[in-house]
């Protein structure tokens, strides 16, 4: 387990931690969540003993790690332009963790070739990071990190500077990794798609505070504010109260809790349809399918009514 | 047509300020053939003035790329109180003369100064031999060696450096492993420099050294003496050995260069 205790980290005047205190279970794959300066990769760092904490405690699988340097926290870290060592290959990359250890020779070689072959580069071995392409070069940069065999991966935005094929393509797989090598996981990111589907469990972080944690499911349904609810997926307002645009029932005839709304454009993407619509005179919208949209039959202009699904999670704002 | 006056005026002007005056070196000291030359290069003061100026520029370029890449990793890694002020002494030897140079060295390990005199009460001697010589020449290449690494330093960043501390590597092998091999071609670029500039300097070693004929005489030194004793073979033969070393070391900073943008 890597278990943080209060820890605050200013840099100058800005406060990027804030007493901040989480849990991260063992063999767990786990997500830092939230917007850029929210705090989520300098805490990252701190577990790397990459940056010190002002205050508060780093442990790591029971072991006090606050003040231990990097070099002895049995950590591999993930960085998000990859830090490939330019001047070595493929091989000299994976490789390095365990030449700095003294491993004999025939192992290292072995280990190496292993590893290659967990992240599929093993034809690649004896280029040179320049001549890869950046999905290849991340996966070098995670077999390095493995090399090791740290007690804690820990990855700050690993796909952040991939395109957006490559990412889904790393993302599937780094969760199929961690189902094969269980070590203990945890990666940064702005997104919340990617958290949703890579993580067990997610640390949703802003403002240097940590705002929830749970699993991809407790937090989509039961945000425990309008922040975090927001940032997990999309929301609107329905008298009040935020709901999920899904949870939101159109009726072409006034029922108990309803509101009147006028339908303002009805945009069709695919299987969803989106409905804007105005509620007096307060723009809002809801998610509905093509199947009830077309038993509604609305158009622009007409009036219909809504509210929130018995079922919906709703907080009011 | 104005380009082809600007490149004539380039050209001329290069002409005359250049080629023409080393074209006319090599000219004149091949006047007689190469045998003359080659005695000229061959006497003994002559040889003596060789090793002296390889030890001179030797030992410098090792003090300058220690120092070099010292201050460059301090300069660009590390915030410290006073950075401003290291960073501007480190230009200071391209603004003050050479000649200023020398002399404040004498004022400060000269016989009669008092720390020049507290070493030579110990039996070292800084002017008027090798160390003052070293010292000088050191001071006008401080630099160069700086300059050239200081901005791949920052482009390098330290994501490699921060990745090798969390793969078990301690600060010396960082730098051992990961810092220099990634700043090497710089490196080199910069020693080059260092290289031609200490071999070439004349105006510092000429006053600290004291021009003692076969001690403390170095090529450009050897040069000047001969030529002021009208010994033009001698002259000319030393000082087209010095431009061919100059073109060599051009050479081959020319053919780092590439390869660092490369690197």
């Amino acid at each position: 387990m890597i278990r943080v205790s209060n820890v605050s980290k200013n840099f100058g005047e800005f406060a990027a931690l804030r007493d901040v205190s989480v849990d991260i279970p063992s063999g767990s794959l786990t997500a830092l969540l939230g917007p850029s300066g929210g705090g989520k990769s300098t805490l990252l760092r701190i577990i790397a003993g990459l940056e010190d904490p002002d205050t508060g405690t780093v442990e790591i699988e029971g072991e006090d790690s606050t003040h231990l340097s990097p070099q002895h926290r049995g950590v591999g870290f993930v960085f998000q332009h990859y830090a490939a060592f330019k001047h070595m290959t493929v091989f000299g990359n994976v490789a390095f963790g365990l030449e700095i250890r003294k491993r004999p020779k025939a192992e290292i070689t072995a280990r190496v070739q292993e590893l290659l072959e967990l992240v599929h580069l093993e034809q690649f071995a004896h280029r040179y990071p320049a001549q890869l392409s950046g999905g290849q070069r991340q996966r070098m940069a995670l077999a390095r990190a493995l090399a090791v065999e740290p007690k804690v991966l820990l990855l700050d935005e690993p796909f952040g500077a991939l395109d957006a094929q490559v990412r889904k393509e790393l993302r599937a797989w780094l969760r199929r990794l961690h189902d094969e090598v269980h070590v203990t996981t945890v990666f940064v990111t702005h997104d919340q798609e990617e958290a949703m589907e890579v993580a067990d469990e997610i640390v949703v972080m802003a403002g240097g505070e940590v705002q929830q944690v749970g699993s991809p499911d407790d937090l989509y349904e039961r945000p425990a504010s309008d922040f975090v609810m927001g940032f997990l997926g999309p929301t609107t307002r329905v008298g009040g109260e935020l709901v999920r645009p899904h949870d939101v029932e159109l009726l072409s005839h006034p029922e108990a809790g309803t509101l009147p709304a006028t339908v303002q454009r009805v945009v069709r993407l695919g299987f969803e349809v989106r409905v804007d619509l105005l509620v007096g005179g307060e723009p809002t919208w809801a998610q509905i399918t093509r199947e009830q949209a077309r038993r509604l039959g609305t158009v622009p202009g007409d009036t219909v009514h809504l509210r929130a699904a018995a079922v919906a999670h709703r907080i009011a704002v | 047509m104005t380009r082809y006056a600007l490149r004539s005026i380039a050209l001329v002007y290069l002409l005359f300020l250049l080629v023409l005056p080393v074209g006319l070196i090599c000219w004149t000291t091949f006047a007689d053939g190469i045998g003359p030359v080659v005695d000229a290069l061959t006497t003994p003061s002559a040889l003596h003035a060789f090793a002296v100026t390889a030890q001179v520029a030797v030992l410098s370029v090792v003090a300058n790329t220690l120092f070099g890449v010292g201050a460059a990793l301090l300069l660009v890694r590390h915030s410290f109180p006073g950075k401003r002020v290291l960073n501007m002494l480190v230009d200071l030897p391209i603004a003050v003369s050479p000649v200023v140079v020398g002399l404040a060295l004498i004022l400060v390990y000269g016989r009669f100064a008092p720390f020049g005199g507290w070493l030579a009460d110990r039996g070292i001697d800084v002017i008027f031999s090798l160390p003052g010589m070293v010292l000088a020449t050191v001071f006008v290449s401080l630099p160069l060696v700086v300059r050239a690494v200081t901005p791949v330093l920052e482009e390098i960043g330290t994501e490699q450096e921060q990745a090798a501390r969390t793969l078990g590597a301690g600060p010396w092998q960082t730098f051992r492993r990961i810092t220099l091999p990634a700043v090497r071609w710089a490196l080199a670029y910069g020693m080059v420099l260092a290289l031609a500039r200490s071999l070439g300097e004349y105006g510092a070693v000429a006053v600290v050294s004291g021009r003692i004929k076969d001690q403390t005489q170095t090529l450009t030194l050897f040069v000047e003496e001969r030529f002021q004793n009208f010994d033009q073979q001698s002259a000319y033969a030393a000082a087209f050995a010095m431009a061919a070393i100059a073109i060599l070391t051009l050479l081959v900073t020319t053919l780092l260069r590439p390869r660092e943008d490369a690197r």
